[in-house]
């Protein structure tokens, strides 16, 4: 078993298309949705942790992608700016799972671990300097 | 021992002994202090955070025919026109026209003067709508354009209060979160912030202002301004721990400088959830080493510098002078401190690593022989203390009879 995280976008014409159902049923899969946006009509996006063999993993993505769904493993729904971080620091105690953290005690320096990201968001509305956004 | 001619005939002779107010701690440890106050010409000093009482005046010529600007907005945010025709006074916390504000408390305060003034600085164009009543001198009555820091003829940043000597660390002791300028406070004592470059911070490498004084060349966030005045809320009559270093705010200073040569990565708009919007800026600053007392005030240590821990939820708004404890930076710094029995979770919004960054610019400037010292005009007041404002109820007639 292993577990991989998908940031999916489904167009418009997409979003009615109950898709965590086939996942779960049909594949096999756990699912653990981090954040979602899929409202009908509109463009929609999903954040996810799909758990399985990587073979049923492998063919799960195969059916998602048929439903014209992108299928990103990359591509995250929080994204860092290191440029416009300061290290302040401010961050830390709002991060949950320390994504965000020092990466250098001396110099005070902030790095994102992306995998640690949950996507609570908390960053985006506590970071004065506007380093944190998402993407949905 | 040493004067301000001969640190500056060094200097342009690019001989100068130049250390961070971080690295002179070590340097003296190993020389000893008699050796090293011959050795070492300068400690540079630096700050990097909001600095809400920050702000700069606009100068953009005249246009045909002229106007004379009575109400004006930069990206619609709102500037004091009150002097001249075609100069303007933009101010870091002003919101933006018609920004909520915390009406969907709590707001979140996207744009402002500080942002207008971070755009400005990173040369970016700047829509410009001004108002008049019209004269016979000056008969337009509105104007709308676009502009870049370029376009004008000054863009001078004027700063009533940077570089605070000391601060706060904020707390929140009630039960509900708490939105101010030192970042959202969970509930309970559950994280607290300060905001200090602590061992790195200007005033308290210099306490006494032996050498930080009205007329020092600074540099501001890439410019060399200078400290125009004491800041407002100079307070320099406090309680001072180890080396006169105070323990609670105490000293400012109001700064100047071009922003036209200022450079963008030390020129930042903020937003504060629930709050409002500020700037953040870099600051350095020289301090010649003239003498062992000079240099002695720059070994103070995180450790050894304190600041209170103020109850941001009660004891702040209120006004009520009340501190909770003192804790040191060096606990700070390190992540948690421990209030009434409970380890607490610390962040902070001023950036060590970014004034640890300009402390080496300065240094290199000042090695290269591109920033030469200057002796103050004049010493900011020591015994001064901050007053706070009168409530007086009741009509003119009462207040002629007081």
């Amino acid at each position: 078993m292993i577990t991989k995280k998908y940031f999916l976008y489904f167009p418009r014409s997409e979003t009615e298309k109950p898709l965590v159902y086939h996942l779960v049923k049909d594949y096999d899969l756990v699912i653990n949705i981090f954040r979602a946006k899929v409202t009908p009509d509109e463009e929609g996006y999903l954040i996810l942790d799909i758990t399985g063999t990587e073979e049923n993993i492998a063919q799960g993505i195969a059916y998602i992608k048929t439903l014209n769904v992108t299928v990103n493993e990359t591509v995250r729904g929080l994204r860092w700016d290191e440029d416009k971080c300061v290290s302040c620091t401010n961050c830390i105690v709002h991060c949950p799972t320390k994504a965000l953290y020092i990466a250098d005690q001396k110099t005070k320096r902030i790095a994102f671990d992306e995998e640690k990201c949950i996507e609570c968001l908390s960053c985006v509305k506590n970071c004065p300097f506007n380093a944190c956004t998402s993407v949905f | 021992m040493k004067t301000y001619d001969e640190i500056n005939k060094k200097i342009e002779s690019k001989k100068a002994v130049v250390l961070n107010a971080e690295e002179i701690i070590d340097y003296v440890e190993k020389k000893g202090i008699e050796t090293a106050a011959k050795e070492v010409d300068v400690v540079t000093t630096a700050t990097f955070g909001p600095m809400c009482s920050s702000g700069c005046f606009l100068n953009f010529g005249h246009s045909k025919p002229k106007i004379r600007i009575t109400e004006a907005w930069l990206d619609d945010v709102p500037v004091y026109s009150g002097v001249a025709a075609v100069d303007v006074f933009l101010g870091a916390t002003q919101l933006r026209y018609n920004d909520p504000a915390n009406m969907y408390y709590p707001g979140d305060f996207k744009f402002g003067g500080g942002h207008v003034i971070e755009k400005l600085v990173a040369g970016e164009s700047v829509q410009l709508f001004g108002l008049s009543y019209g004269t016979d001198d000056y008969p337009r009555k509105e104007v709308r354009t676009w502009f870049t820091i370029n376009d004008l003829n000054q863009a001078i940043m004027v700063n009533p209060r940077n570089c605070y000597q000391n601060y706060n660390v904020a707390i929140n002791c009630s039960d509900k979160p708490v939105y101010s300028y030192l970042g959202k406070l969970k509930p309970n004592m559950t994280n607290a912030t300060f905001c200090s470059a602590g061992q790195l911070s200007p005033l308290l490498n210099d306490p006494l202002y032996k050498t930080i004084g009205i007329g020092t060349r600074v540099w501001l966030a890439g410019a060399h301004g200078h400290v125009y005045a004491e800041g407002t809320q100079h307070s320099p009559v406090c309680e001072r721990g180890e080396n006169n270093v105070p323990t609670e705010g105490a000293g400012t200073l109001a700064l100047t400088g071009d922003m036209k040569r200022m450079k963008k990565e030390f020129v930042r708009g903020v937003s504060f959830i629930g709050y409002g919007v500020s700037v953040a800026l870099g600051i350095g600053i020289p301090i010649p080493v003239l003498n062992k007392d000079i240099l002695r005030h720059t070994l103070i240590k995180d450790r050894d510098i304190f600041a209170p821990v103020v109850d941001y939820s009660s004891d702040y708004p209120n006004a009520t002078g009340n501190i909770i404890t003192k804790v040191s930076y060096e606990e700070l710094r390190r992540g948690t401190i421990t209030i009434e029995g409970k380890e607490v979770e610390v962040g902070s919004l001023s950036s060590y690593n970014k004034a640890l960054k300009i402390s080496e610019i300065l240094k290199d400037e000042i090695k290269r022989g591109d920033f030469l010292i200057s002796q103050p005009i004049q010493s900011l007041q020591l015994d001064k203390q901050m007053t706070s404002l009168k409530i007086i109820n009741g009509t003119k007639q009462d207040i002629n009879n007081l």
